[in-house]
């Protein structure tokens, strides 16, 4: 983790529109040290009168590549996620520093089963670890549970559906409104729905929660609840509520 | 060198000579440091520790007991650590 600390120039390759409120951006960091599943990394912005700002950001590519793939949701009323959605053009230059983080990580090394809970853009760093899986032929078996807003809200749609195998598992959890013909009425994640939709307890999976502070927090508690020890889950709070 | 009571050796220098250990100890990935508590004296891996961000910066509270363990300002181009509410700190290195 040396050097972590510093600054790299970034610049962005391409900027597209995902979902009604987020982008996915690409972009060109000469001097990345490659990234793990999971990592995220800090993000810089400073305004022509040197005022800077710095938030995270999950990293939603892993590997060796230099070139890293973001994907940002936009909070209305905030300082630096609407110029990321709106405004950045591709050619624009961006600073990060990273990759950071130990903890939040999966490893192909890792044989046990994997339960992944994202609301949200929290798939962002639960996408580098599907990928992960996936690239890597992992027999782990491996477990999404994503809760979106509505379909056209998901990130990554039918890249995960790519993803569906024995060894790996996509659920999904509409809170405002489903596809036609869903089974379930839309709502927030309940216990019933993580009870049925997640690998058991019993089995022992290490289960990676990540998403807006308020989703951790309730999922957390579920799992908790469900019997999972608190040791194997495992959680990244984006912030808000 | 010099000679403890106990036997054990040890050389008298200045702060100097800590830069290369300090770098090592400093520059570890944080999030795996375990930090104890003052107050409970629990142990906690940093990254499960509850944060609390704004924008002069962040305040870190104890996942058992919710005691701030430490917090970090920054003002201007001074960065200040306050460790106030725990007892240690380590990392594998
Ligand atoms: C480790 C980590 C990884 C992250 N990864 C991603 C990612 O991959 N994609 C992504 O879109 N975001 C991610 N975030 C969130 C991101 O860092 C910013 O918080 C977010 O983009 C909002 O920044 P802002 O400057 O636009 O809003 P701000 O100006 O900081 O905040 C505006 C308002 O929104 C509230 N708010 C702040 N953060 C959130 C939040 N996350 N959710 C809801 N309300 C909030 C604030 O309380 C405030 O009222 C991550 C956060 C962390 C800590
Ligand atoms: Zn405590």
């Amino acid at each position: 983790m040396v050097g972590a600390s510093l600054w790299l120039t970034g610049t962005v390759v391409s900027a597209e529109s995902a979902t009604p409120s987020g982008r996915i951006l690409m972009v060109d960091v000469p001097g990345w040290p490659g990234n793990l599943a999971g990592q995220h990394l800090d993000l810089r912005l400073t305004a022509e009168d040197g005022y800077q700002a710095v938030r995270s950001y999950s990293i939603a590519s892993v590997g060796s590549a230099t070139t890293i793939e973001l994907a940002v949701d936009e909070l209305p009323d905030g300082e630096v996620s609407p110029y990321l959605v709106r405004d950045v053009q591709p050619g624009d230059q961006l600073e990060v520093r990273g990759p950071l983080g130990g903890y939040f990580v999966w490893r192909e090394t890792q044989p046990e089963p994997v339960q992944l809970i994202a609301g949200g853009s929290g798939v962002v760093p639960l996408m580098a670890m599907s990928r992960a899986h996936h690239r890597t032929g992992s027999t782990a078996p491996f477990r999404l549970l994503y809760s979106v807003r509505t379909p056209e809200n998901a990130y990554f749609t039918d890249e995960l559906a790519g993803f569906e195998s024995d060894s790996f598992r996509l659920d999904w959890v509409y809170t405002r409104s489903a596809p036609e013909g869903w089974p379930a009425a839309p709502g927030r994640l309940m216990r019933d729905t993580l009870e049925a939709a997640a690998i058991p307890a019993e089995q022992q999976p290490t289960v990676y929660v990540c998403g807006p502070t308020g989703f951790v927090e309730a999922a957390s508690r579920l799992l908790l609840d469900l019997g999972h020890e608190e040791a194997r889950v495992r959680t990244e709070r984006f912030g808000g509520y | 060198m010099a000679r403890l009571t106990d036997g054990s050796e040890f050389v008298r220098v200045d702060g100097n000579a800590i830069a290369g250990p300090l770098s090592e100890l400093l520059s570890a990935d944080m999030t795996m440091a375990v930090v104890t508590c003052a107050p409970c004296g629990s142990g906690s891996v940093l990254a499960t520790a509850v944060v609390e961000l704004d924008p002069a910066g962040f305040i870190v509270l104890c996942p058992s007991c919710r005691h701030t363990l430490f917090t970090v300002v920054k003002t201007g181009n001074r960065m200040t650590l306050d460790v106030q509410g725990m007892t240690d700190l380590s990392v594998t290195v």
